[in-house]
């Protein structure tokens, strides 16, 4: 993945939207401790560089500012590997459905 | 000036915000702290099943076929005594535009999100309702928005959870994704004072009008094909929009079907805790949503929430993850179904349960959704055992939510855990009073609390005796 980004490119930013202090009274304590945060893609509307505040453009057309974290965003999540565990099911309710009364 | 976008600041204009993203009034139909005329509410504000029925059919929704699952009934069969196990027919929600029943829901919140001329629609939802809105908005040609619960604080999140947002975005919406906390709210608020757009609230009138016709269509089609209306219409509860909806409909078709609630017990866990948000394999259909909502609908991002699940819940019953996880996959090896897995919550009580009903009787499980990437029981089990949960092959009381999901040696042992809904209305009634702070409670109010939790006049003065309150 690219480091920088160039003006018009599909980036992901982030920020804080809450510090620990100004969340709401009502979360756990666990999550007191932390910040809510956020993160968001769009189009750059400058150059930039990840870790350095960029601004873009959002696609309902709003303008945000943030920390760019990555460049031309995709997805990473999968399948996933075989769980033996749920590997057999199918092999048994045939044979299940096989057997006389 | 500058709008004050503290956290207390946004919170205390709510009121205002929530009124302008609804273009509704409730103030006509709230009659007191506790009261409200919720069908006059319904009747006025939502739609007709014939009006939503023309505007689901002009964006592609509902029609959705009734399969009947002929192998997991002969499964059913085999593990019931002699001459029970009702016959299990299957709502499939998954030919939806996006994957899901939401579409049901999402249609007519975009439908009157465009006549009222709004410019975009916005959803807080990390469910499937965001793709359901993001996707209705481009028939629609309006903007939208999706806020979402995504990550813990490592910036972790469930594959399911990051496939709902990969679907958003699809479609080409702005997704918002946050850490956990019900600062979601807040955030949401926000974005529909900045952008002037609707929203899309899963709990307004014109959502659950919208699923109505869910109830409505699998009643005529058991009616057209079988010949009698379902014994029971089992139905995965979390929010209660479903449940509603669907019950709603079944009544509006003049079925008396028992409506049963189904939920994955994740006792224990809580849902704004940035430790346990990871240590859930479900994301949705789980007692984290379906008890609080239960038993407190109004705390929900809309004046008066018209899912209100107690007023329509025959029974309800919990399954484990395991039990959800082990259906999944016998829907698919033996149906040739990929489908779920939150939505098969139904789907694993409805094996239970028609083992109680002779096999002349009809079950219906009113939904499934897509499955893909992320989404399917391989990726969520492989999450868990990377988040620590242990993932074993055993009888379903060995599940602990968070740490062991316990997958099923034998189709024998699929079962469920009986709610006792007496304690669920005692709760409802207790959290009635407590919120609006009232020492005496009037004989309207009585009467909304009975109608509201589906028990008496009796049962209500008997729970409010126990808290103290006149009645």
């Amino acid at each position: 993945m690219s480091n920088t980004c160039k003006k018009g490119e599909w980036v992901e930013i982030h920020y804080v939207v809450l510090t620990p202090e100004e969340r709401s009274p009502d979360v756990p304590e666990d999550t007191k401790k932390v910040p809510l945060e956020c993160w968001i893609k769009g189009w750059a509307l400058t150059d930039g560089t990840v870790g350095e505040p960029v601004e873009i453009r959002t696609p309902a057309n709003r303008t945000v500012k943030g920390t760019l974290t990555r460049v031309n965003p995709g997805y990473t999540h999968s399948f996933g590997p075989s769980v033996p565990e749920l590997l057999y099911i199918g092999q048994e309710l045939r044979a299940m459905l096989k057997e006389d009364e | 000036m500058a709008r004050d976008l503290s956290y207390n600041a946004v919170m205390a204009r709510r009121g205002e915000i929530m009124k302008k993203a609804l273009g509704l009034e409730y103030d006509e139909f709230i009659q007191s702290d506790i009261a409200f005329d919720y069908e006059g509410m319904m009747e006025k504000t939502g739609y007709s099943p014939e009006e939503v029925r023309q505007i689901q059919q002009q964006s592609g929704v509902g029609n959705t076929p009734l399969l009947e699952l002929k192998n997991i009934t002969e499964l059913v069969r085999k593990t019931s005594k002699k001459g029970y196990g009702a016959r299990i027919l299957l709502k499939d929600e998954a030919a939806n535009p996006s994957g899901s029943f939401k579409d049901r829901r999402a249609s007519v919140s975009v439908y009157h999100a465009k006549k009222l001329g709004y410019p975009g629609v916005l959803a807080a939802t990390s469910g499937n309702y965001g793709a359901a809105v993001a996707s209705q908005a481009n028939m629609a040609n309006l903007g939208c928005i999706v806020v979402q619960e995504v990550f813990d604080s490592r910036h972790v999140g469930q594959p399911e959870i990051i496939e709902k947002s990969r679907k958003c975005e699809a479609y080409g919406a702005e997704v918002i994704q946050l850490t956990v906390g019900p600062e979601l709210f807040y955030v949401s608020l926000i974005l529909l004072e900045e952008t002037g757009y609707f929203n899309a609230s899963l709990y307004s009138p014109f959502a659950i009008s919208g699923v109505e016709t869910l109830g409505y269509e699998l009643v005529e089609q058991t009616r057209a094909r079988y010949g009698k209306d379902p014994a029971y219409v089992v139905v995965t509860h979390a929010g209660g929009g479903n449940v509603t909806g669907t019950a709603r409909g079944v009544r509006k078709a003049g079925a008396k079907s028992k409506i049963i609630g189904a939920s994955v017990d994740l006792t224990g866990l809580h849902m704004a805790s940035d430790h346990d948000f990871n240590r859930k394999s479900f994301t949705t259909g789980h007692t984290g949503f379906g008890v609080p909502f239960a038993t407190w609908p109004d705390r929900a991002d809309v004046p008066r929430n018209a899912a209100r699940p107690l007023r329509y819940l025959d029974r309800y019953v919990l399954v484990t993850q395991g039990e959800v996880f082990y259906v999944t996959e016998a829907l698919a090896q033996v149906e040739g179904l990929e489908r779920g897995p939150a939505g098969n919550t139904s789907l694993a009580a409805a094996i239970a349960l028609a083992r109680e009903l002779p096999e002349d009787e009809i079950v219906v499980v009113q939904e499934t959704e897509y499955t893909g990437a992320g989404k399917h029981p391989q990726a969520q089990l492989d999450f868990a055992k990377r988040n620590g949960v242990k993932v074993i092959r055993d009888e379903p009381k060995q599940n602990v939510p968070g740490k062991v999901i316990a997958i099923p040696e034998h189709f024998s042992q699929l079962t469920f855990t009986e709610v006792d809904l007496d304690r669920m209305r005692t709760s409802y009634v207790r959290n009635a009073v407590t919120r609006s702070k009232v020492a005496k409670v009037t004989q309207e109010e009585v009467k909304f609390l009975a109608e509201d939790t589906n028990s008496s006049a009796d049962f209500v003065v008997s729970v409010l005796e126990t808290l103290g309150v006149q009645a």
